[in-house]
């Protein structure tokens, strides 16, 4: 059973396309996440899915209701955490979630288990305005009023965006806790490495959404090789000059090494002759694409930063 | 109903969290109408004036004690020649001289007739005319004391008589006036802000997702400012009656519904101009712009109605001030019951009404 079907969904703002033929299941008990770099259209697509946006056309139905009709079926169903954390600053952080749970019609009581995991982590703080929290806490704190009347569906809209890495780890151990009570969860997040946390992930360009996939199936649109190379010197130099040869299809640094993807037409041999030939150049090595890899790849560019 | 509550006990929290608006909110309004009602006023009180006496006679003298002992005017400067009056004007404070003719009284036993001059700075024309007024006020008074015994044929005598401010006082006009004004300009900056807010800080988009209706954003964000607008208002009328004298003759209890309806009116059309703008800022613009000169001008504050263009005097009966200012003199001055002003009330209830449900049809259930 899906609880999201999006079927060919266009939405334009102006001259701009936001979204672009968009098709899209995400079932029933599942993390869903959906990669990509700003301005790629996740908002915008989570914005029609919560019933914010209306679509220029196509359909899009959460939890069997369509979102232009039926909206307010689901505007009960859904606990939407909108990418700014929506929470009153001179509020306490249990007056959020109280003023939450009543516009939902109902008490922090009875959903107190749903959210205890999460709640217990600021309770000690609940008497603290939630504009005094940090980055870390307001995330734990909008997710527990985006929970507290136990949605069928909760909408992620880059939760981790500004959240250190520590906390990061938890909100994602939380997101399976939560699935495991039967609430099934789409996320969206540029961060890759959280891709593999998902059930799922769709990878989204351009307001296109280029494959959806198990995570650790992603690698294999990576179709061709690749290297992972080091350099004596400046990295950031020899990364450059990798970028003007004509045989490189993607370079770009990770960590202390640099990621080389090539053309077909050019195998290892006359490849190494070509790194050698090179300044600065040290040693390469044959890896299996990640990831990133793969992103980098099925985006077409030569790096994340171009 | 609980979820209305809720989001009201919401809105309370920021009311009272946010002091330093909420001083603000106090503080405005208790600053202008002191401001008004002890600035603006038409009252001349002590009004310098200097004296040009070529006579020096008793009756120029009786006349002069009689000028400045009536407390509007204040004696500056006695001018010895023609010449001297214009430097006068110039640079002393000086607002009106006063010529009296040699052998003054001598021609007026004589001839039956004297030559008095007065001159009148109306650089501020209005001030000009009503000093220029006064002094020959108290000139006629003094005359008809004088020679009451005397017959002259065919007079009028003309007595005056000034009903429900005897004494023409300008705060009996101004303090509804401004309250009318400070009531609408801050009642609906308040609810206008406090929605674009949520719009700004993005709370918004999720109250929109949830099972809220537009009726209980709008309601529970009008009620709580209610009490705080009617708290003004009351400042207000207590200012009005123990500062400057303005009297309640009729019902309290009238007039403080009549407040609370008013007010209610100014907060609806706070949340109206918020479903016309996405920001905090535009939303003071509109607040502040849109009301202030048409509430001024139009609402019979500082120019009578009366005496407008027909067209000009339709366009007034859209302020909501207008109706506002007629109750308030209607119960405050002259002390009448509802029966008086049940058109004023109607007038208000139905504009509230209208802009609550454009606000609802208006009110945006999604982003865009």
């Amino acid at each position: 059973m899906s609880i999201i079907k999006v079927h060919k969904l266009f939405k334009s703002f102006g001259d701009v396309n936001a979204l672009q033929e968009i098709d899209l299941e995400v079932n029933a008990s599942e993390i869903f996440g959906l990669i990509g770099p700003d301005g790629a259209g996740k908002t915008t697509l989570f914005r029609i899915l919560t019933t914010l946006l209306i679509p220029d056309s196509g359909s899009a139905n959460v939890c069997g209701f369509d979102v232009v009709k039926d909206y307010k079926e689901i505007r009960k169903r859904v606990g939407y955490m909108a990418g700014r954390f929506s929470l009153y600053h001179d509020l306490t952080v249990q007056e959020n979630l109280s003023f939450y749970a009543t516009v939902f019609g109902t008490k922090v009581s009875d959903n107190y288990e749903l959210i205890e995991d999460i709640y217990s982590h600021i309770e000690p703080f609940k008497n603290r305005r939630a504009g005094k929290l940090s980055g870390g806490m307001k995330q734990k704190l909008a997710l527990s009023c985006a929970l507290i009347h136990r949605p069928e569906l909760l909408v992620l809209d880059e939760p981790t965006t500004g959240v250190d890495a520590v906390s990061r780890t938890e909100f994602w151990d939380m997101l399976q806790k939560i699935r495991k009570k039967g609430i099934s969860i789409i996320v969206s997040t540029p961060y890759m490495d959280e891709a593999l946390k998902c059930d799922r992930v769709g990878l989204m360009l351009d307001s296109k959404i280029l494959s959806t996939e198990q995570p650790e199936n992603i690698s294999k649109h990576h179709k061709n090789l690749l290297y992972s190379v080091k350099s004596l010197a400046n990295n950031y130099i020899f990364l450059k000059a990798l970028r003007e040869q004509e045989w490189c299809r993607s370079a770009w640094l990770f960590g202390q090494t640099i990621h080389l993807g090539v053309n077909k037409d050019i195998d290892e041999i006359q490849l190494k002759k070509e790194l050698r030939g090179m300044k600065d150049f040290e040693s390469y090595e044959k890896i299996s694409p990640g990831i990133e890899d793969t992103f980098i790849e099925l985006m077409g560019v030569k790096g994340p930063d171009n | 109903m609980k979820r209305l509550i809720g989001f009201i006990r919401k809105e309370i929290y920021h009311i009272f969290r946010d002091y330093r608006t909420l001083i603000i909110l106090f503080g405005i309004p208790v600053a202008q109408i002191l401001i008004f009602g002890f600035v603006v006023t038409n009252d001349l009180r002590d009004v310098k004036i200097a004296v040009l006496d070529q006579s020096k006679d008793e009756v120029t003298t009786a006349i002069m004690d009689k000028i400045i002992s009536s407390g509007y005017f204040v004696l500056e400067e006695e001018l010895q020649s023609i010449d001297q009056i214009d430097p006068a004007f110039r640079t002393g404070n000086i607002k009106e001289v006063i010529i009296f003719e040699s052998n003054f009284a001598e021609k007026l036993e004589k001839n039956g007739q004297a030559d008095l001059k007065i001159i009148a700075d109306a650089s501020d024309a209005n001030t000009g005319n009503l000093i220029a007024n006064y002094t020959q006020g108290i000139i006629l008074n003094y005359l008809n004391e004088m020679y009451k015994n005397i017959q002259i044929p065919y007079t009028i005598n003309k007595y005056e008589r000034f009903f429900y401010n005897p004494n023409l006082k300008a705060v009996y006009m101004f303090i509804p006036g401004t309250m009318a004004l400070i009531l609408i300009l801050i009642s609906t900056l308040m609810t206008s802000i406090s929605i674009t807010k949520e719009k700004e800080l993005g709370t918004m988009e999720t109250l929109l997702v949830s099972p809220l209706q537009p009726w209980h954003i709008i309601i529970g964000k009008v009620m709580p400012y209610i009490f705080l607008a009617f708290s003004n208002a009351v400042i207000i009328l207590i200012l009005g009656y123990f500062v400057f004298g303005v009297p309640i003759n009729g019902s309290i209890i009238l007039l403080l519904v009549s407040s609370i309806l008013y007010v209610s009116l100014a907060l609806s059309l706070g949340i109206f101009i918020s479903t016309l703008s996405d920001s905090q800022l535009t939303a003071m613009f509109i607040s502040m712009l849109a009301l202030m000169l048409p509430t001024m001008v139009l609402s019979g504050f500082i120019f009578p109605i009366e005496n407008m263009p027909k067209i000009i005097q339709w366009l007034t009966a859209i302020m909501p001030a207008r109706w506002f200012i007629s109750i308030l003199k209607q119960i405050m001055i002259k002390g009448s019951g509802i029966l008086f002003i049940w058109k004023e009330l109607v007038i208000l209830t139905s504009m509230t009404v209208l802009f609550i449900v454009l606000s609802i049809k208006r009110f945006k259930i999604r982003l865009e």
